[in-house]
């Protein structure tokens, strides 16, 4: 199977690869800010970032090696593993901040709800892309997506972890659009969906209606939510056009930043680098997902065009939300930023993603 | 098969689509970038400095604890505590020097404390002194200028204004422990948490949840404004079941001797009084006790701290007789009219067990021996029975476990058998120590809130877990949660054998030992005990010759109306002057006598009422 044919090594897929090492550097440099004390040298934080970036990339070069068509044909398996890895999950899996996500032991335990967010690209791609060419995917064909979607979604807000699974479901509503969900179907839907909500909403408990304004509006929460996107945005606003410098941060230093190297990285960023810093970041996303786009269009197959509007999507989004949230644009729901946040699983299944769209650009020109 | 290999023009033109919504939410987020670090950059960056938006905490009011009329026995007031930010400090040993002045504190003691709370992040507030008096409010509120860094936080602190009564079952406070930390995370440092008693088994609704404040302070840490708030939710209200009055006059009762009073309510097991003397002042605690205070509590002879009604465990002594009473009737050992000599001693294996009337009481049956408290009548039903035999009815009456009164910190005291022994000494019993057993001496021991709740159990034949709190309540007095009586067993007696024991009971305080409990108009049925702490010598001494804490220790139960019991008391005067009959038996009349007076004026002040 990992068979390199010579025509691959004359198309590598540079500008992709490049864009996603230049984010992951970034990413590795503000983790160093978000945990640097003046009396310790490098983190554990970047060590063991960097070692599964190096794994990663490991994974990269196997995930380019495999023809996405040859594996679209395990989508099925891969994505009942991971259920199975999920369920397992819930209920063996280890804590942490009150939710269960790590499967695994120690510095080994991973996050399957990461490696999730591929794993449905790729099994919804591989029972959509025959029916993706026609101007508009009947109804029936949504039924089996709506399941294969719907179950993962569960298991992973049983853990609980909504940010995933928003991540899951933006990533996955991407790859519909493009393989032709009907938009007016989705307007009717919301339209007719919502008297049911408003009625729903006036038949909950009091705690429950509090949940859900809070989730909508955490500012309605001051002691928690509330104040940390507020600080988030002091030291976003405070690194003004040009920033305070690397390692200059002072949000950052007085850990007034909560989660400073996973889900709020991005203030610690754009208060060292400022504006500027900021926006050449945005830069860097924005290629990405262009260049994305890019590798669909020009894929081989629908099932590659799928494949990588689905993956682009999923990354899109959550650098979307998370900088949204972060700035506080968007209700806080703890969703990390790719390639920058801390974290070895999402490290893992971005690059597997990446090598995935490499692979997908790689095989164009392949018969 | 060379076909035309490429991606559907339908699924181009959507990803088109998708490319183009893709750079117009990038550039919403630039726009939203732009608008915090460019527009908005210098507000933002002045806020940064020395963290100008800062988070407090404004806890939450303790629940208060009222007696079951209502009047209150722990209530919150507003102290004045005073903070100090470090890093708002600009010259920071000047302000430390200059705030111990003004607080009557060394440097070095002031300094002390900012060290402990070294580690702390970073512009959080150090607690330097709590409860602070006036003259140190007025010094610190005129001085604002030379103290940049210190305030003044105003918080809820703990208040028991009848001081040392029932210190035992309220219990304290104190200062959060980093271990309590670690178990909840809802607790910071400097937090007021139950260290004892009611306090700390009822933590969880009398604590409340705190609120805060988001506020922007101005470079040297004064307060400009509020910029958010939520509001802290105060802690519930425990109604007890304590009647405060009654619990007045039985510590007066007792006065200055060592010993414990319970008085419970056999229908429902509510804790009327709870008496465990010498106490001490849980005012002392709040706010942190001293160490030299703290010290003389640990070290004084007769150990204010230790709650006897609960933890204190003795002989029980005659008052034992009770249980055996009804075991021996219930087993058939014997029946109302067998009669077993007494001569004011048994010789039994090869030790010479007393009475003791040295006379003895000829040869009385079951009625006669509790009455009269026959020593070799129990011995001789207490042989026969067997000690595991013992056990089993003892535990019935609740001795030998917690009796699971809401209070936590409980002992169960011992009531051995075999197996205990076995188990615990690694020894077999001896059939001689069974004869201890039956008059409540040898490895017998038991609380004062058991040895109550065994008398209640005889009263009515069910025994009652006993309970403190009647209910929960909202602040506004609306009952969060009723505490339902619970009723835990039905003694494994007939009713006849019942009815034997409480007759002889009554006739114990009419004519027999208890003669001075009894009360003129109201039936009571009791039983003295009096048990030795030391081995009896060659001859009896009197109390006045021996060592305070050699002397026996004096009990007696209680429970009237004897018809339909509403009543039930356990006095133990540790190392008293005199025996049950002369020093416990007396004190239990004037706590019976209270409750009957309390409750004729309480329903006579019901009927003006209603008048």
């Amino acid at each position: 199977m990992l068979r390199i044919d010579r025509r691959l090594l004359s198309h590598i897929e540079w500008p992709l690869f490049l864009l996603a090492v230049m984010v992951t550097a970034i990413g590795l440099c503000t983790i160093f800010s978000a945990t640097y004390r003046v009396d310790q040298g490098l983190s554990s934080h970047v060590v063991r970032q960097l070692t599964w970036a190096g794994l990663g990339l490991v994974l990269m070069l196997i995930a380019i090696g495999i023809d996405y068509r040859t594996l679209s044909r395990y989508a099925y398996p891969i994505y009942a593993a991971l259920i199975v890895a999920l369920i397992l999950t819930l209920f063996l899996g280890t804590k942490g901040g009150g939710a269960r996500r790590w499967l695994g032991y120690g510095p080994l335990a991973l996050q399957p709800s990461e490696f999730m967010k591929v794993g449905l690209v790729l099994v919804l791609a591989h029972v959509l892309h025959r029916w993706a060419g026609e101007p508009r995917l009947a109804l029936r064909r949504l039924i089996g997506p709506a399941i294969l979607i719907a179950i993962p979604a569960f298991l992973i807000l049983k853990q609980p972890d909504l940010g995933t699974v928003i991540a899951l479901a933006m990533g996955a509503f991407t790859l519909l659009m493009v393989a032709g969900l009907p938009v007016r179907l989705l307007v009717i839907a919301a339209l007719v969906l919502a008297p049911f909500g408003k009625i729903a909403f006036d038949h909950l408990k009091p705690y429950q209606k509090n949940r859900l304004i809070s989730f909508r509006n955490p500012e309605a929460d001051p002691l928690g939510t509330g104040y940390h996107v507020l600080q988030s945005q002091i030291a976003i606003g405070s690194g003004q056009v040009h920033g305070k410098g690397y390692l200059n941060g002072t949000q950052n230093k007085l850990s007034f930043l909560p989660e400073q190297h996973t889900d709020f990285i991005f203030s610690v960023y754009a208060e060292e680098w400022g504006f500027l810093g900021a926006t050449a970041l945005l830069l860097l996303y924005l290629g990405l997902v262009l260049r994305g786009a890019y590798i669909a269009s020009r894929a081989r197959d629908n099932l590659g065009a799928l494949l990588a509007a689905g993956l682009t999507g999923t990354i899109f989004w959550q650098a979307v939300i998370n900088i949204g949230m972060t700035s506080g644009a968007l209700p806080v729901v703890g969703i990390t930023l790719p390639f920058l946040s801390y974290g070895g699983s999402s490290m893992l299944a971005l690059l597997a993603s990446v090598g995935l769209l490499m692979n997908i650009s790689m095989r164009r020109y392949t018969f | 098969m060379f076909g035309k290999h490429e991606v559907s023009p339908a699924v181009r033109r959507r990803i088109s689509i998708a490319s183009a919504l893709a750079v117009v939410a990038l550039l919403l987020l630039g726009a939203r970038l732009w608008n915090l670090q460019v527009l908005r950059g210098e507000e933002l960056t002045t806020l940064s400095e020395n963290n100008r938006v800062r988070l407090r905490r404004l806890p939450a009011t303790r629940g208060r604890v009222v007696d079951r009329t209502g009047k209150v026995l722990i209530d919150s007031q507003a102290s004045f505590d005073a903070v100090l930010v470090p890093e708002d400090a600009k010259d920071l040993p000047t302000v430390v020097e200059t705030l111990a002045q003004y607080l009557g504190q060394s440097t070095a003691e002031t300094q002390a404390i900012l060290d402990r709370a070294a580690g702390r992040p970073a512009f959080q507030e150090v607690l330097v002194k709590r409860n602070l008096n006036f003259d140190e409010v007025a010094a610190i509120e005129t001085h604002q200028l030379e103290l940049p860094g210190v305030s003044l936080r105003v918080t809820p602190s703990r208040r028991y204004p009848n001081g040392p009564t029932l210190a035992h079952v309220l219990g304290y406070v104190g200062e959060v422990t980093p271990a309590e930390i670690e178990r909840d995370s809802r607790y910071r440092p400097g937090d007021v948490i139950g260290k004892s008693g009611l306090e700390k088994a009822w933590e969880a609704e009398l604590r409340g949840v705190d609120g805060g404040q988001q506020v922007e302070v101005d470079a040297f840490g004064r307060e400009l404004r509020v910029l958010d708030e939520a509001d802290a939710t105060p802690g519930q209200t425990l109604v007890l079941s304590i009647d405060l009055d009654l619990q007045l006059v039985a510590e007066q009762a007792l006065g200055d001797q060592a010993g414990s009073i319970v008085v419970l309510d056999p229908r429902n097991g509510d804790v009327l009084a709870m008496v465990s003397e010498p106490s001490f002042d849980p005012n002392a605690f709040t706010g942190g006790i001293k160490p030299e205070l703290w010290r003389e509590l640990v070290h004084h002879p007769r150990h204010p701290l230790n709650a006897r009604a609960t933890q204190g465990q003795y002989p029980p002594g005659s008052t034992f007789k009770i249980i055996m009473a009804a075991a021996a009737l219930e087993e058939g050992i014997i029946n109302p009219f067998t009669h077993i000599g007494c001569r004011g001693s048994l010789f039994y294996g090869n030790h010479t067990f007393r009475c003791w009337k040295k006379g003895g009481h000829g040869a009385p049956n079951v009625h006669e021996a509790l009455v009269g408290s026959c020593d070799v009548f129990f011995y001789q039903v207490g042989a026969r029975l067997g000690v595991d035999t013992i056990a089993k009815y003892a535990r019935a009456f609740g001795l030998g476990a917690p009796t699971g009164i809401d209070i936590g910190a409980e002992r169960g005291g011992t009531i051995p058998d075999t197996a205990w022994k076995q188990k615990v000494l690694k020894a077999p019993w001896y059939k001689g120590e069974t004869l201890s057993v039956a008059i409540g001496q040898g490895y017998v021991t038991a609380t004062p809130l058991q040895m109550a709740t065994a008398v209640a159990t005889i009263s009515t034949g069910v025994r009652q877990r006993p309970r403190l709190v009647q209910r929960v309540e909202a602040l506004d007095g609306s009952a969060v949660r009723e505490i339902a009586p619970q009723a835990v067993e039905r003694l494994p007696v007939r009713e006849t054998v019942l009815k034997q024991v409480q007759e002889a009971l009554v006739d114990t305080v009419g004519r027999g030992t208890g003669n001075k409990a009894r009360l003129p108009d109201i039936a009571v049925g009791g039983k003295t005990g009096t048990s030795q702490v030391v081995t009896i010598g060659a001859t009896r001494l009197k109390a006045s010759q021996m060592k305070w804490n050699q002397r026996d220790h004096a009990w007696f139960v209680a429970f009237a109306p004897a018809e339909a019991p509403t009543i039930a008391v356990a006095t133990l005067v540790e190392h008293a002057e005199g025996g049950g009959g002369a020093i416990a038996a007396p004190i239990t009349k004037q706590v019976l006598r209270a409750y009957f007076q309390l409750q004729a004026e309480r329903e006579g002040g019901v009927r003006v009422a209603q008048n």
